[in-house]
């Protein structure tokens, strides 16, 4: 793509998100009231004059977005934190799970690839317990572990494990043959074969996997903090939505989003760094 | 007692889906003097890349052993360095370091400027010095190749192994690997072993051809001498008679001969532990029109004289 072409993308970029916003406004914009109440009237029945109770118009969005950003890290006891501290929540169980679950999905997807025996004798439990949904151990992992916080993060290890996994095995199986052949011929030791040939020759498809086990891992936080609540931008979301303020239910959405976008973005770019062509 | 010596070997490849076991070829017996530059041609499916494979470690034969210096060969070793047929060099990894890569292997303790420029030198032997540090990808064919060439005289093999190493490269790229391969050959004096489709190819580089019958149970069915001088070149080798004397043998061979040791009179009276050794370039009693002529005649009662000289 050209840089002409390209910037003519981001014009339509932007032309699409201004219109998005033109329909919202319009659809959610509510007529003044004609007879607005004295002021003190106002404020003995609630906090100010902006209150609304339909669905909140960009501009509300834009500033309580401004709020939240402003000042991110505040922190007002348990029901009461900046969206920066939800976030800095999330991110550590998902890296804290994912981290775990690429500590064993290495080294346990090298041996499936490398032994076409124990690759078949660990594939059933694998295609049985690769579509559960993860929340569904739940349950279990806060009766075992006992601690909500790291039952999240066993729950994000859980949906890691399987993408990377699989991946990996799957990789390293499709080593190809020449450039083993060409290890066995040079008597290259067990241990700098699996780091010096195996392990560059299969990076792309373990990063694949890695990259695909961080999106899912993003996907499931909310929902598991959503569950076990006290903190998280799962629990934000949650909790806003107790309060009825839609307005920050749709900022912590678009927070959301944006973080996923980034965690892609750096696998992406980490996969860029790994993959050669042949 | 030759350097390599090739005894009995067979293999046999399981049948699939109830059809019987083959043996690909059987009882394949030859040796190789230090130093020699040996070519075997045949048919596609005889079994040339298996015995190759044999040689290197990287397969094992149903039958038969392979010693070479005294020692019987079990296993891949640094002993014999191997050019792929796809040059199989590591992606990821320059020029630079792929040669590297097997010189770290063949002497561990070396230091890292040791191994480079260890690595340098062979890389400018095959005329790639100042591609050092591009990626294969960034090279062509014939380059690629070349790479695989350094890689394996970097580690200074006791044998060189190559399986159709110029197979898929253009006539012009092949010409030119082909004379620089010979001149290092001539140069280190390598013990070489070959795989060539290419008759001229194994003219300009063998001083022996084992010619192979063709599979199931492929033979050895000729062993050819070429009795050309060894300080010819490319340009050179077409103003000697022998040459043509030769050439037609092997065409010959290829597109006549090959097919009859399936069974019969052929098979039956050959030695396969003592295929005869021929010298088609020295036959002046056989001038080349007669050669030219397709021998339809089993190939004994067509050769059996004077040609024969069996060395053991």
């Amino acid at each position: 793509m050209t840089s002409r072409d390209t910037l003519r993308a981001g014009l339509l970029s932007i032309v699409f998100a201004l219109v998005t916003l033109a329909v919202w406004h319009v659809a959610t914009v509510q007529p003044e009231h004609a007879a607005a109440p004295d002021d003190e009237y106002a404020k003995l029945m609630g906090k100010g004059t902006k209150k609304s109770d339909g669905f909140p118009t960009p501009s509300q969005l834009g500033e309580a977005a401004k709020q939240h950003l402003a000042n991110p890290f505040y922190d007002n006891g348990p029901n009461d934190k900046g969206i920066g501290i939800q976030l800095a929540h999330s991110l550590a169980r998902v890296a804290g799970g994912f981290t775990l679950a690429i500590l064993v999905a290495i080294p346990l997807g090298f041996l499936i690839g490398m032994s076409p025996l124990l690759s078949r004798a660990l594939n059933p439990f694998i295609q049985v317990l690769k579509p559960i949904s993860p929340l569904a151990w739940m349950p279990l992992a806060l009766y075992t572990i006992k601690d909500s916080s790291v039952s999240g993060i066993f729950v994000i290890f859980i949906c890691s494990l399987w993408p990377a996994l699989i991946n990996t095995a799957y990789g390293v199986a499709a080593v190809r043959r020449d450039w083993l052949n060409v290890a066995k011929t040079l008597e290259v030791a067990p241990l700098r074969r699996a780091f010096q040939v195996i392990l560059p020759a299969a990076a792309p498809t373990i990063l694949t996997g890695m990259r695909i086990s961080i999106g899912i891992a993003w996907l499931v936080i909310v929902a598991a903090e959503m569950l076990v609540g006290g903190t998280g931008i799962g629990y934000f979301v949650w909790n806003e939505w107790n309060n009825l303020n839609l307005t920050n239910v749709i900022f912590a959405i678009l927070v959301i989003g944006v973080m996923g976008m980034i965690l892609d973005f750096i696998f992406g770019r980490l996969q860029k760094l790994v993959t050669y062509v042949e | 007692m030759a350097f390599l010596e090739v005894q009995g070997l067979k293999k046999v490849f399981a049948g699939a889906g109830g059809r019987a076991d083959t043996a690909v070829f059987e009882d394949i017996n030859f040796g190789i003097e230090r130093g020699e530059f040996v070519c075997i041609i045949g048919h596609s499916g005889c079994g040339k890349t298996t015995i190759l494979n044999v040689l290197a470690g990287l397969e094992t034969p149903t039958d038969g052993v392979v010693i070479m210096d005294q020692r019987e060969i079990s296993g891949p070793s640094l002993d014999r360095g191997v050019v792929f047929q796809g040059h199989a060099l590591m992606p990821w990894l320059s020029v630079l370091k792929n040669v590297a890569f097997a010189v770290k292997s063949r002497w561990p303790e070396w230091s890292r400027e040791k191994i480079d420029e260890h690595a340098k030198q062979y890389i400018a032997m095959v005329g790639l010095a100042g591609a050092e540090h591009k990626k294969p990808s960034e090279l062509s064919g014939g380059m690629k190749q070349r790479v695989g060439i350094a890689r394996a005289f970097a580690i200074q093999p006791k044998m060189l192994l190559l399986d159709e190493p110029f197979g898929a490269l253009d006539a012009l790229t092949r010409g030119t690997i082909q004379d620089e391969l010979l001149r290092i050959v001539q140069a280190t004096h390598q013990t070489v072993f070959m795989i060539t489709h290419d008759v001229d190819e194994a003219i300009l580089l063998a001083d022996k051809i084992l010619l192979m019958s063709n599979g199931p149970r492929a033979l050895i069915a000729e062993v050819v001498e070429n009795t050309m001088p060894r300080d010819r070149t490319r340009n050179t080798i077409f103003n000697d008679p022998q040459y043509y004397r030769i050439r037609n043998h092997l065409v010959d061979f290829l597109v006549n001969r090959s097919k009859l040791y399936q069974s019969g009179e052929a098979r039956a009276g050959h030695d396969p532990k003592h295929p005869p050794v021929l010298r088609p370039g020295l036959d002046a009693a056989e001038a080349p029109a007669a050669h030219a002529a397709p021998a339809a005649l089993p190939p004994m009662s067509q050769k059996a004289t004077a040609l024969v000289v069996n060395l053991r």
